[in-house]
């Protein structure tokens, strides 16, 4: 269990994250929903253990983030983050080198499903190849949550549908999935529960079929109300 | 995949297969993927097409072999209770959507007829 304990993070002049308190379970597929700006990004860099909170914590398994958990939780960030003279057998390399428990095997049979060739320099790669390349390099590790933050971000249907593919085929009773967008629609079949952030602090966690089925609307609709009277979107 | 999201996905999942079972796409007592595998083919999540198999089995149409996965069922019967209540349903949309254009039944019937030919 992920569990997020009164997480707070400051930044000068700024609270990105202000007192978060949830609990994210095994077998699931979460979708992490709310505008530009609202704290998804800063809650993941925290979980993945790259930025510490001002105050609270973030524990797996009753474990507080830190190295051990590293081995435990992929993130995949925003920012592209290969060097350009590597080409995407390189990146695998890369990753087997960092992470003990990256599958070389699973990396190749995802690469080889995508159509991307291990010769190709990642520089020249379209946005939809990048997106698809770095969600491959996070699930060919073996862990038990895997937090992916705008992996649909820029790209065309077919790169969203192997994107999905992956994230469904790394799914299980035992782990925990984490998907960031602004794509409401995209997750809709996809993710089980949706927790909301608005401006810094948690707005509730729904079942989606759950929606569909008591309430008879769509977890867009449940956004829509979530975050109706704030901006939605703008310029990032 | 496009599915309407305002209607639970499960049974629009569990619809698709009814249908491929009635038209023959799916045999009586062939093996159906895992629900791993039917999440990944009908891109949704694997809870829902657990849920999908949980529906398909309380409802006789498909039964699970310990350790060997779940299959359709052999009993013709109950295919032919899909058909029938597949076909119900359809006709049901269908009248209430031509009711609302204040058209009767038997002014329906002359249309279909003139469909036909």
């Amino acid at each position: 269990m992920l569990e997020s304990i009164e997480v707070t993070k400051k930044f000068v002049g700024k609270v990105a994250v202000d007192g978060i308190n949830m609990q994210l379970e095994p077998g699931h597929i979460y979708a992490l929903l709310g505008p530009n700006g609202s704290g998804k990004t800063t809650w993941m860099k925290m979980a993945a253990g790259l930025i510490k909170p001002t105050f609270g914590e973030i524990r797996y398994n009753g474990e507080p983030i830190g190295i051990e958990t590293r081995n435990d939780i992929a993130y995949m960030s925003t920012e592209p983050y290969f060097y350009d003279w590597m080409t995407v057998g390189d990146v695998g390399n890369y990753y087997q080198d960092f992470f003990k428990d990256f599958s070389m095997e699973r990396y190749d049979y995802m690469i080889g499903q995508m159509t991307l060739e291990k010769k190709l320099k990642v520089k020249s790669l379209s946005s939809g190849m990048m997106a698809k390349l770095k969600v491959a390099a996070t699930m060919a590790r073996d862990v038990s949550v895997y937090m992916l933050d705008e992996p649909l971000n820029g790209i065309d249907l077919l790169a969203r549908d192997s994107v999905m593919n992956m994230i469904l085929q790394a799914a299980g009773e035992n782990k925990i999935l984490l998907i960031s967008s602004h794509l409401v629609e995209e997750l809709e079949a996809v993710v089980d529960k949706a927790i909301f952030i608005k401006e810094a602090h948690f707005a509730g966690i729904v079942d989606v079929e759950e929606l569909r089925t008591v309430d008879g609307i769509s977890l867009a609709d449940k956004y829509r109300q979530v975050f109706a009277g704030i901006e939605v979107g703008g310029v990032q | 995949m496009q599915y309407d999201s305002k209607v639970p996905i499960y049974l629009q999942v569990i619809n698709m297969i009814k249908t491929d079972i009635i038209n023959g796409r799916i045999t009586c007592g062939q093996k159906l993927p895992s629900s791993r595998d039917l999440a990944v083919e009908y891109t949704i999540n694997p809870n829902t097409a657990a849920r999908v198999y949980q529906e398909l089995e309380r409802e006789g149409v498909c039964y699970t072999k310990r350790g060997m996965g779940t299959f359709v069922t052999e009993d013709e019967q109950i295919i032919t209770g899909l058909k029938k209540e597949m076909a119900e349903e359809a006709i049901d949309i269908f009248v209430k959507s031509i009711g609302e254009l204040g058209i009767s039944i038997d002014e329906a019937i002359e249309l279909l007829k003139q469909k036909e030919e």
